[in-house]
């Protein structure tokens, strides 16, 4: 077992949802829509995880990201689930803020893959427990 | 101005002889620059005796077209146009016989895209001419004509955050402590623990290349060996910056071919490889992929006393332009130079895509980037978890924080100094978003954060009151300052 570290809250304790609405605030503040996205394929390199509906612009409080934080945790119980922030200013046009707001019960980690190739060169490739099993069942609860 | 046309003069200006810079019009003190003049503001400290705006003249002169004496061959061109022009000189506030002198360079005289070139005239000869006792390059106004023709950041900051998929928050690095002496396997044990405790970077330090006890492609392998593992621990991006510093460009490219093909996604360079090298690696590395960090070896040698020399910020300027993706840019709290104001100035010239005018920190122009993408800058040097909330407000979210020592020599471990660095920054920056004053209340962040974290507390009471509380020798001649502790 070992938890996953994406975001940037994730060597925190997991963010109560008083606090998840505090920083939802702070990109509102800052007129960066924010967007909910879920996966189950942890990969470091998986960069496209699902669009839980369209990034949600032009809000002023962070109620309404948190209800659907609440549909988004119901709908998908044991996927990882990231609150994104992005600022299209010009000259940044890119994601400003990216963190977990849940993570499955279980995590079992990622596996390092070696391959021998030459003159001591080691071949790398990094995969998930979870993803031996296809989409959708990954992180069924027992 | 005087131009040959001027037929009363001609006969003075072209007699042969020595002439005064002035006379032969490199002091124009009615010239309106051009949007595309390169301009460049010197310190210059002229010997006693010598006239301040005949000492401007000189340095245009010298930077330019001239010689030290009338040659008839100047009349065979368009002289008054590849004349540089020194168009205004200021006494420097509170420093008796040190004067600003500006001058404008047609953008003519410049090869397209080569900051060998541009340094040639600009740094060339002049720094040791014997009319002056000392002269210090304070900033420049490079146009957006000229800008165009250089490549810019490898990546830039934007992309790189995409491509390490990390975002809202300073990314976090150490370099591998002793920096000499260390065998491979060793290394790579370090370049592990340090990743996998929460770090996104380690690094070579400046001096690692091939010796003796470490040759480069063994601290490669073992590196990466590190690197990955430390990926599967953690589910991040994790990267080594495997200094391909070299006796040659043609073994520089070798080690950078070596490194792409082993999977890393960034290599680095020391400021002493040279200009035309940097930017050479700058667009190897923009063409496969691969960041391209500069450690600024060396230039304290030009860049720290405030009346010879080059200020930091136009080499700060030339890298931008050159391409590099990552440049040591100070901490301010650390061990090493930074007044505040002035590292402001750095960091500006290096994030930002327009600059204003900026006295206080050393901004003397206008600064227009013509979307550039910026790059990043690293704060690096005697700076551990104790001073987060400082360094978070100093530098916000677009810097590379790196603890060496502060995280190696951690009393619990290696991936415990990273850990801690890794907790006190998250903490910081949820504080800061939550509308936190961390100048005020950041202590007591650190000291909330480290109840549920354990090496973080103990790096609090190993370094917690450690300060680097000494006088900054490049601080900008307009508001005195200090480094705050």
């Amino acid at each position: 077992m070992s938890k996953i570290h994406y975001g940037t809250f994730s060597y925190l304790p997991d963010l109560t949802d008083e606090e998840i609405a505090a920083q939802v605030k702070y990109a509102l503040d800052h007129e960066w829509p924010v967007s909910i996205e879920y996966t189950d394929d942890p990969h470091p390199r998986n960069i496209y995880w699902e669009m839980w509906g369209l990034p949600m612009f032009d809000l002023v409080e962070p109620d309404g990201v948190i209800r659907q934080i609440n549909e988004c945790r119901a709908a998908q119980p044991e996927h990882y689930i990231r609150v994104l922030a992005y600022d299209a200013r010009l000259g940044k046009q890119t994601t400003a803020m990216s963190f977990l707001v849940q993570r499955p019960t279980n995590e079992p980690g990622l596996l390092l893959e070696r391959q021998d190739a030459h003159d001591r060169v080691q071949r790398y490739s990094v995969r998930s427990y979870a993803t031996d099993r296809p989409a959708g069942t990954r992180y069924a609860r027992e | 101005m005087t131009t040959i046309e001027e037929s009363t003069e001609i006969k003075e200006r072209w007699d042969p002889g020595v002439q005064s810079y002035a006379g032969m019009g490199y002091w124009n003190p009615d010239y309106e620059p051009k949007e595309t003049d390169i301009l460049a503001v010197f310190r210059m400290t002229p010997q006693d005796g010598v006239d301040k705006i005949e000492a401007a003249a000189a340095v245009a002169g010298e930077s330019s077209t001239a010689t030290w004496t009338v040659v008839w061959t100047d009349r065979l061109t368009a002289n008054s146009h590849y004349q540089a022009k020194a168009y205004k000189v200021d006494d420097v506030p509170g420093r008796p016989g040190e004067y600003f002198a500006y001058i404008a360079y047609d953008i003519d005289l410049f090869e397209e895209g080569s900051i060998a070139n541009l340094t040639s005239s600009i740094i060339g000869n002049v720094f040791g001419f014997k009319p002056l006792k000392a002269l210090r390059l304070e900033d420049m106004r490079i146009p957006v004509a000229y800008k165009k023709t250089f490549q810019g950041p490898a990546h830039g900051i934007v992309m790189e955050r995409e491509f390490l998929n990390k975002y809202g928050r300073p990314l976090l690095g150490a370099t591998i402590k002793p920096k000499l002496g260390l065998s491979a396997r060793n290394y790579g044990r370090v370049v592990y623990e340090a990743c996998k405790g929460g770090l996104d970077f380690t690094k070579d330090d400046e001096n690692i290349n091939s010796q003796p006890f470490m040759r480069w492609r063994d601290r490669f392998l073992f590196g990466m060996e590190g690197v990955n593992k430390a990926m599967a621990e953690t589910g991040e991006l994790k990267g080594h910056y495997f200094n391909i510093t070299a006796g040659t460009m043609e073994e520089m490219y070798r080690r950078a071919e070596f490194a792409k093909e082993i999977g890393s996604v960034i290599v680095m360079i020391d400021l002493t490889i040279g200009y035309t090298a940097i930017q050479s690696m700058a667009n190897w590395c923009r063409e496969n992929g691969l960041l391209l960090h500069l450690h600024r070896a060396g230039h304290s040698t030009y860049t720290r006393q405030k009346t010879h020399g080059v200020s930091f910020r136009v080499i700060s300027q030339w890298c931008r332009l050159m391409g590099v993706d990552h440049l040591h840019a100070g901490t301010v709290v650390g061990k090493l130079e930074g007044d505040p104001a002035t590292t402001r100035g750095f960091y500006d010239t290096l994030r930002e895509d327009k600059v204003a005018t900026n006295l206080e920190n050393g901004i003397f122009f206008d600064q227009d980037w013509a979307s550039m993408p910026g790059v990043m800058p690293v704060a690096s040097g005697g700076i551990h978890a104790g001073q987060m909330h400082q360094l978070l407000d100093l530098f916000q979210d677009d810097v590379i924080l790196q603890f060496g020592g502060g995280t190696i020599g951690h009393p619990y471990g290696i991936a415990a100094g990273a850990e801690a660095n890794r907790v006190a920054l998250e903490a910081m920056v949820k504080a800061r978003n939550e509308g936190k004053d961390l100048l005020r209340e950041g202590a007591d962040v650190l000291r909330n954060a480290a109840k549920t974290c354990q090496p973080l507390e103990a790096a609090l009471s190993t370094w917690g009151d450690v300060t680097f509380d000494y006088t900054s020798t490049d601080a900008p001649d307009f508001v005195p300052t200090a480094t705050p502790s």
